[in-house]
């Protein structure tokens, strides 16, 4: 390691050195595939460092964003998308064939593709992954995902032993029936749950499969030494030509991010797997050596409080209103040293659906007064927050305090540790959460997914992620309308009506839209951004320049 | 001396007995569902109730916690399904760093809290004792974690003598084992000099003077080996509370032993792990309090023989 | 520090970070002992000054609110720099007194929030320890003298409430209790009782079999009657000196709850919470962790000087 250090050290000031003569252009950000005057280079390792431990690798299980990325080294999807958000084939050897009714989707596997065991992919290998994904003893958290497919109710249930709609016509081939159609399907084959595991590896390890992966992926796992790193190295045999680039990549866990990026100053690692601390980013921001070694990306995410309509006295419209006209959301951009955006609706800006045109609730602390006096609680109530306890939400969460105290309301904040929050929340057990750290990120470039999930009834269950508690049923039929609807822009623009009237209820104060920051040696460069819109890192594509 | 081990073994039985109910029904009452966080956040009612039922939840008390008993006995302290991993793996894992942490903290102590106590001692009522005393006396009140961030800051960051946390080598373990080590440090100087006041004044030692020998060979050839015996005693006595005290030192350095494995777990309700990490600790340190009361057995015959 | 072999309790040495005195009086001597004590205690100089530090601390805990410059829960506009990092002192950049000790990372004025911290760190510190003396006097005595199973039960459950890491133990009351300042004094006293029972269950073990006791029970006098009129006064000394160092151990633990995220609950201000959330800007403002640290340790030092001298007075065979 401390040769790399060195070597790896004396590139960052070779590169310094050059790029202060003006000798090395840096790629520039963009969605066209090998653009720029930089062509990806195959070799190198690099190191990436985390603060949260990384649970497991099972693409079933894992619903993180540290470990997210590293399973999409090891493991495939039928689809995938390319370096934006549109979906091509990827273990499938073209896009499906679509019924005319829209409810069959038949997949046309890629020959040749083979798990680094040796064996071979078979359709039936799709069906044991997503029929594993719907199976309760898994406890995946992705099994919502795959309700809509024909039989999957009954096979939860117990009432069948398979999944009626997932079928091997042939060795290659898979074919999906759906109890409705639901144009958002293919990109639920893309999502890491639909990732191909191999039957006879799952069953050898059992529960150790996480930390025993076995795929098709551009990666192989190496070693795992708990709570201290992961280390991946290419596999040879990867169906994807001149995939991946880098000849390994360790990751490195439980690393605070103010060490990390000491450590990536020194040289030490290559990449920050955490946005760098508050307290460093006026530094590194106003030093031009910085100038190239900070990716920034505006996530497809919205953070924002969830107002439990079920739970008085936020049953009356006047005080979700009041809520979202009480809280100063200009001052959580600078409390988080302006690396986000103040949100005024569900959908964050960068979601096709979102619309331009809406203005939100404005800041305006009289207003919330006058309608809480509306709603006849002039003097005011109490009431609680829950926020998780990792930096920097507390500190939010007593600006909202600050808020709330101004027009008459005493908020309890109650910091809990992401599980209980999330629990609490799913049980419909507090008043008012602050998603942040938990903030609704895109599964995938659709606005039904900022719908059904989080607002929608199907989703009003106890432990669902509708933290409002929200069903409206007028709503849920439209959103099933739209499902259907095929034509792209109708369906967009038929988004824009459904979530107003969402914002209309006030079911939420939705706060910012946040950003992603990557702080990395200025050599490691991404084909063409280290930053994927969809899968936050995408470690195959990443290279280095040597 | 058989008598004395098995009597301690038996008192031991019910203590352990004990703190494994206490943790079992303190793990009861927390207020988060393991059913529902195995099943995951969008499992239906009726699967979480399936696993409720498959995990044994909605058995009565008595009967889970003597199923759990029945895996401890046999090395199995459940799986966190947070991390996705066995416990007993976890922790095996991580005591490593913690013994390390443990004795590079009781090194500390020793090396720093010897020689400033002996020297109190020597140099009785005069500014090296009060000297001595008053740095012991700070040493002693700074908390812990403070003086942990207050080093990272001095001798990582503004002077960068030493890594800013993390593992690795013998350096990342210098900043830990300071913090863990000086808070101790202080007490071991001011117990060191009560020791060595005592042995001042016995009557070997004013003979050894009389005899005309010179200061310091008798400071180090006669007080210094019977001054430190009872300290080293002491360092024995020191491990089972270091397991406790380590908690905040491996949370200010990111170190990866079983201290910040009990943080994580209580901090992530991860259920299993709680119950395992306080299990394990709690038993480690009834079982070396035995084995520390055995050693002074062992060394002092007044005690083998003459317990009441 | 002398091995009794004859009353050697095994454990008796182990945990006593803080030596307790031997009280070598007999019961006739008490009032003259105790004025000499007094004597001792008012010409030690060391003793003295941390009997000042304590007085103060109360003092600045009791008149917080006219000590401070502001509210210590006001978030202000410009308590933040544009890109909202927490400012340095206000006297420090320009002479100006708005932040003489500069903000948080909330922009709120750090010097209030110290001022304010005392009066937390006092009323944990000294009603948990009042509990946990209590409680562990109790338990320790009762042991010591009634002997027989009440003595095996009660010590063996000290041995067993001793054997769990006391922070642990602590933080899994806060999470299954939800905190607040009330659950964190009792949660402390609870974890911390056992130390000093083991202390008390040692000299109540030497006192019983002393001549005045055999003497009072010789005159009829019951055995409760006995334990209370004339072997707890022995105690006092004992009793006072951990009353007095204990407030400096509970005034750290209620630190490191705080500092662990479970202490007392914004927007309270607490010593341990503020290094908690100053802790990332280590590097950017160091004043947010150095200050209330040495509040902390201040504090923590002041009652440990002044009950070292309690107990060198009590007992000067000690020195």
């Amino acid at each position: 390691m401390k040769k790399k250090t060195l070597f790896c050290f004396g590139l960052v000031i070779l590169m310094t050195l050059l790029s202060a003569c003006g000798g090395v252009q840096p790629a520039a950000p963009s969605t066209e595939n090998a653009g720029g005057d930089m062509t990806p280079q195959k070799g190198g390792s690099i190191i990436i460092a985390y603060k949260d431990d990384l649970a497991t690798l099972d693409p079933a299980i894992g619903y993180d964003w540290t470990n997210w990325p590293a399973i999409k080294m090891v493991f495939d999807g039928l689809l995938d998308y390319d370096s934006g958000t549109t979906l091509m084939p990827r273990l499938a050897e073209a896009m499906p064939t679509v019924s005319e009714d829209g409810t069959v989707y038949t997949f046309k596997l890629r020959k040749g593709v083979k798990f680094t065991n040796g064996r071979e992919l078979t359709a039936d290998d799709v069906v044991y992954t997503i029929t594993r994904v719907l199976d309760p003893n898994t406890g995946s958290p992705g099994a919502g995902f795959f309700v809509g497919i024909k039989g999957a109710q009954d096979f939860m249930d117990g009432k069948a032993t398979t999944v009626e709609g997932i079928k091997a016509l042939d060795a290659n081939t898979v074919e999906f029936t759906l109890s409705a159609p639901d144009v958002t399907f293919l990109n639920k084959m893309a999502i890491n749950f639909s990732f191909v595991v191999p039957k006879e590896e799952v069953e050898k390890a059992g529960e150790n499969f996480g930390h025993a992966p076995v795929g098709t992926g551009p990666f192989v796992l190496k070693e795992w030494k708990s709570g201290e790193s992961l280390t991946f190295e290419r596999n040879p045999n990867y169906f994807y030509e001149g995939l991946p680039y880098l000849d390994s990549i360790t990751i490195q866990v439980g690393v605070a991010p103010d060490v990390a990026l000491l450590r990536l100053e020194k040289g030490e690692i290559q990449m920050m797997g955490d946005p760098p601390p508050g307290a460093d980013w006026a530094r590194i921001t106003s030093d031009p050596a910085w100038k190239n070694r900070i990716e920034k990306q505006p996530q497809v995410n919205t953070t924002y409080i969830a107002i439990n309509t079920t739970m008085p006295p936020f049953d009356k419209l006047e005080v979700r209103q009041a809520l979202n006209h009480a809280i100063d959301k200009q001052r959580i951009v600078q409390l988080l040293n302006g690396r986000a955006t103040v949100a005024n609706q569900v959908l964050p800006p960068l979601m096709p659906g979102y619309d331009e045109s809406y203005t939100g609730y404005e800041y305006d602390p009289e207003k919330a007064k006058s309608l809480l006096a509306e709603a006849g609680l002039a003097d005011g109530f109490e009431t609680s927050i829950e926020c998780i306890s990792v930096d920097p939400q507390p500190k939010l969460c007593e600006s909202f305090q600050q808020d709330l105290a101004k027009v008459g309301i005493t908020l309890t904040i109650n910091n809990l540790a992401a599980p209980n929050v999330i629990d609490d929340a799913g049980n419909g057990k507090t008043p008012l959460v602050w998603s942040g750290g938990l903030a609704w990120t895109q599964d995938y470039p659709d606005p039904d997914d900022f719908y059904a999930p989080i607002l929608g009834c199907d989703s009003n269950i106890p432990g669902g992620w509708n933290w409002s508690r929200y069903c409206n049923q007028e709503v849920h039929a439209k959103s099933i309308e739209l499902l259907a609807e095929t034509d792209r822009n109708a369906r967009l623009e038929g988004y824009k009506p459904l979530f107003k009237s969402l914002m209309d209820d006030a079911v939420w104060v939705p706060v910012i839209n946040g950003e992603y920051d990557v702080a990395h040696a200025e050599n490691l460069h991404g084909q063409p951004t280290l930053i994927h819109p969809e899968h936050l890192f995408i470690y195959e594509t990443m290279w280095w320049s040597q | 001396m058989l008598t004395l081990i098995t009597r301690r073994l038996i008192q031991a039985i019910p203590v352990l007995l004990g703190i494994s109910i206490i943790t079992f029904l303190l793990i009861y009452y927390l207020p988060a569902d393991p059913a529902r966080m195995y099943a995951g956040p969008s499992a239906t009612v009726a699967t979480v109730d399936r696993i409720r039922h498959e995990l044994g939840l909605d058995l009565p008390l008595w009967e889970q916690y003597l199923r759990y008993m029945q895996r401890v006995l046999s090395g199995d302290l459940g799986f966190s399904y947070r991390k996705q991993i066995a416990v007993t793996t976890l922790l095996l894992n991580r005591i490593p760093y913690t013994l390390a942490l443990i004795f590079g903290g009781i090194f500390v102590e020793l090396l720093i809290g010897l020689p400033v106590g002996l020297a109190s001692a020597v140099g009785r009522g005069q500014w090296v004792d009060r000297a001595g005393m008053f740095i012991a006396l700070i040493g002693v009140s700074a908390p812990p974690f403070w003086l942990g961030l207050l080093l990272l800051y001095w001798l990582g960051y503004l002077i960068p003598l030493f890594p800013l946390g993390g593992t690795g080598s013998l350096a990342h373990l210098v900043l830990p084992s300071l913090t863990a080590g000086l808070g101790g440090a202080a007490w071991y100087a001011r117990m060191m000099r009560s020791s060595t006041l005592d042995i001042l004044s016995a009557d070997y030692v004013r003979t050894a003077r009389a005899k005309g020998l010179r200061n310091i060979f008798v400071i180090f050839r006669h007080v210094l080996p019977n001054a430190i015996n009872p300290i080293i005693t002491m360092a024995g006595l020191d491990i089972p509370w270091f397991i406790g005290g380590v908690v905040l030192v491996e949370r200010v350095f990111d170190w990866p032993g079983v201290g910040r494995l009990a943080v994580e777990a209580i901090e992530t309700v991860d259920v299993p792990l709680i119950l395992g990490t306080v299990i394990f600790t709690a038993g480690v340190v009834v079982i070396s309090g035995i084995l520390i009361d055995l050693a002074q057995g062992i060394a002092d015959p007044r005690i083998r023989h003459g317990n009441r | 520090m002398k091995i009794d072999s004859q009353r050697r309790v095994s454990t008796e040495l182990t945990d006593e970070k803080e030596a307790a005195p031997l009280v070598v009086q007999t019961a006739r001597d008490q009032s003259g002992y105790l004025s000499m004590a007094w004597r001792r205690l008012r010409r030690d100089p060391a003793a003295m000054f941390g009997a000042t530090l304590v007085i103060a601390i109360v003092l600045v805990a009791i008149l917080a609110p006219v000590l401070s410059p502001h509210d210590p829960t006001e978030q202000f506009r410009d308590g933040l720099t544009p890109d909202g990092q927490p400012m340095p002192s206000t006297l420090l950049a320009n002479g100006d007194s708005r932040f003489p000790l500069g903000t948080d990372a909330n922009g709120r004025d750090l010097l209030s929030r110290i001022l304010y911290g005392t009066r937390i760190s006092l009323i944990v510190g000294v009603l948990a320890n009042m509990m946990a003396v209590a409680i562990g006097a109790l338990v320790g005595s009762v042991a010591a003298y009634f002997g027989g199973w009440v003595e095996i039960v009660l010590m063996r459950f000290t041995d067993m409430m001793m054997a769990f890491p006391t922070l642990l133990l602590a933080m899994t009351l806060v999470a299954i209790l939800k905190p607040s300042i009330w659950i964190i004094i009792l949660v402390i006293g609870a974890v911390y009782w056992t130390w000093i029972a083991r202390v008390i269950y040692g000299q109540v073990l030497s006192l019983r079999e002393r001549d005045f006791v055999t003497a009072a029970r010789a005159l009829g006098a019951g055995r409760v009657f006995a334990l209370i009129r004339h072997i707890l006064p022995q105690l006092f000394p004992t009793i006072i000196v951990w009353g007095t160092l204990g407030i400096a151990t509970n005034v750290t633990l209620e630190a490191s709850l705080s500092y662990l995220g479970i202490g007392v609950q914004p927007p309270t201000p607490s010593w341990g919470g503020m290094i908690q959330q100053g802790q990332s800007f280590y590097r950017t403002a160091p004043w947010l962790v150095i200050f209330p640290g040495l509040a902390i340790m201040l504090t923590v030092f002041a009652f440990n000087l002044f009950g070292d001298g309690l107990r060198d007075a009590l007992d000067p065979t000690q020195r």
